[in-house]
C-alpha cells in the first residue's frame, strides 16, 4: 500500500526524506508501518518517541504500570506533573504532543501469556523495552511463533545490549543467546542515559528493518559499556538444537515464564 | 601468555572494580580456573555445578560464544581477548 505524502508530512519529514537511503519512499513505507513496544519505561520512552518522531504511522504500547517519582530519571516520556498517572496514558500524551498525525494505540495491560498473541498479532515489529526476564522470554517465544522481528534491547547498571532477532529457522532468537535466564541480579542503578543509548538504538534497528537499509543487528549483539563507552559486538548463531527456533522445536506453545525463571507463577 | 579478559558489571566486585583484567590459560578452562585463583568468586556464576559453563552467561574469544567453539576446551593464543557477558533484563 502506497499512499502520498501531505504537505505537513513532506514539510515535518524533510530531513529524513533528504537522506537518500529513505527518501519519500522510505518515508511512505514508516507512515504505513505498524510498530509496537512493550514497556513505556527506560527502553521504550526512546524508542517510542524517536519511532513517533520519525513517523511511524501506527505506534503500539503496552504497559501495565504507573508513573513513579524514581522512574522520571530515565523514562523520559513521563514528566513530573504525570506521578500517579497511568504509564500508557501519560507515555500518550507525550506521543501524541510529539506527533499529532500518528495513531497511538494505548494498551493498559499487563504482557502475559494469556493476552500476547492477541497483543501482538496486529504489529510488522516488535520491540522488547521490558524489565523482566519472564517478559522478555515470553516476549521472544511469541514471536517466533508468530514470525514477527523482535528487536531487543536491555540493561544493567552501566551495561546494555541489544540485537534482532528475526523469525524462522537458521536465524537465531533469544534462546539461541541465552538458553536459561539467571536468578535475577541485585537492583541497583541503571545509569539514567544508558536505557537511552539502547532504547534509541532499538528505534534505529525498527526504522532500518521497515526501510529495508543498512545492517541490521541479525546475528550480532551489540554490547555498551557506558562506562568506558565502548561498543563491542560479538556474533549470535543460530542453534539448532533450539526449543523455539531450531530444527525441531519441543516448546510450540506459550509456557508459564514465571515458573521458567525460577519465579513465582503469576494469576493469569 | 596472558590475555585481556573482559567483565561485565555484576562481576567487578571481584576485581576491585576492574572491568579489564589479564589472565593465563592455554584453554578456556585453564584461564577461567586462573582468574578464579586471582579474584576469588569471579567464576562463581560462570561454571556451574556440574564443571560446564552456565547457559544464562557467555564465554566469547574475540565475537565467537565458545559454545560453538570448544566450549571449556577452546584454545586461546596471544592476542586474544575473552569476554564473559551475562544475560540482562533492564528496562
Amino acid at each position: 500500500m502506497s499512499i502520498d505524502l501531505t504537505e505537513g508530512q513532506a514539510r515535518r519529514y524533510a530531513r529524513q526524506i533528504s537522506l537518500i537511503e529513505i527518501g519519500i519512499d522510505g518515508q511512505r513505507k514508516l507512515i504505513d508501518s505498524k510498530v509496537l513496544c512493550i514497556g513505556t519505561g527506560g527502553l521504550g520512552s526512546p524508542a517510542s518517541m524517536y519511532l513517533a518522531a520519525a513517523g511511524v504511522g501506527t505506534l503500539g504500547i503496552v504497559d501495565f504500570d504507573v508513573v513513579e517519582e524514581s522512574n522520571l530519571q530515565r523514562q523520559i516520556l513521563h514528566s513530573t506533573a504525570d506521578v500517579g498517572r497511568r504509564k500508557v496514558e501519560s507515555a500518550v500524551d507525550t506521543l501524541r504532543a510529539l506527533s499529532p498525525t500518528i495513531e497511538v494505540v494505548a494498551t493498559d495491560a499487563r504482557f502475559t501469556r494469556a493476552n500476547a498473541f492477541e497483543i501482538l498479532e496486529p504489529w510488522d515489529i516488535v520491540l522488547d523495552c521490558t524489565d523482566n526476564f519472564p517478559a522478555r522470554y515470553l516476549a521472544n517465544d511469541a514471536t517466533q511463533m508468530l514470525g514477527k522481528p523482535l528487536v531487543h534491547g536491555s540493561i544493567y547498571q552501566f551495561e546494555g545490549q541489544a540485537t534482532v532477532f528475526m523469525p524462522g529457522r537458521d536465524t537465531p532468537c533469544y534462546r539461541c543467546l541465552f538458553p536459561r535466564p539467571p536468578r535475577t541480579g541485585p537492583p541497583a542503578g541503571p545509569f539514567g542515559v544508558l536505557p537511552g543509548i539502547v532504547g534509541c538504538a532499538q528505534a534505529a534497528e525498527a526504522i532500518k528493518l521497515i526501510v529495508g537499509i543498512g545492517e541490521p543487528l541479525v546475528g550480532r549483539l551489540l554490547i555498551v559499556d557506558g562506562l568506558a563507552m565502548e561498543f563491542q559486538e560479538v556474533k549470535i548463531r543460530w542453534d539448532a538444537d533450539c526449543p523455539v527456533c531450531g530444527k525441531e522445536p519441543t516448546v510450540t506453545e506459550l509456557i508459564d515464564y514465571e515458573a521458567f525463571c525460577g519465579l513465582p507463577s503469576r494469576d493469569e | 601468555m596472558p590475555v585481556s579478559v573482559k567483565l561485565p558489571s555484576i562481576l567487578r566486585k571481584h576485581t576491585g572494580g576492574e572491568a579489564k583484567v589479564e589472565a593465563d590459560g592455554a584453554t578456556i578452562r585453564e584461564l577461567l580456573a586462573n582468574l578464579e585463583k586471582t579474584y576469588p568468586g569471579v567464576t562463581e556464576n560462570v561454571i556451574a555445578e556440574d564443571g560446564g559453563l552456565h547457559r544464562f552467561i557467555n564465554v566469547y574469544v574475540n565475537d565467537e560464544d565458545v559454545r560453538y567453539l570448544g566450549s571449556l576446551e577452546t584454545p586461546i593464543k596471544e592476542g586474544d581477548t575473552v569476554s564473559i557477558l551475562p544475560a540482562i533484563a533492564g528496562g
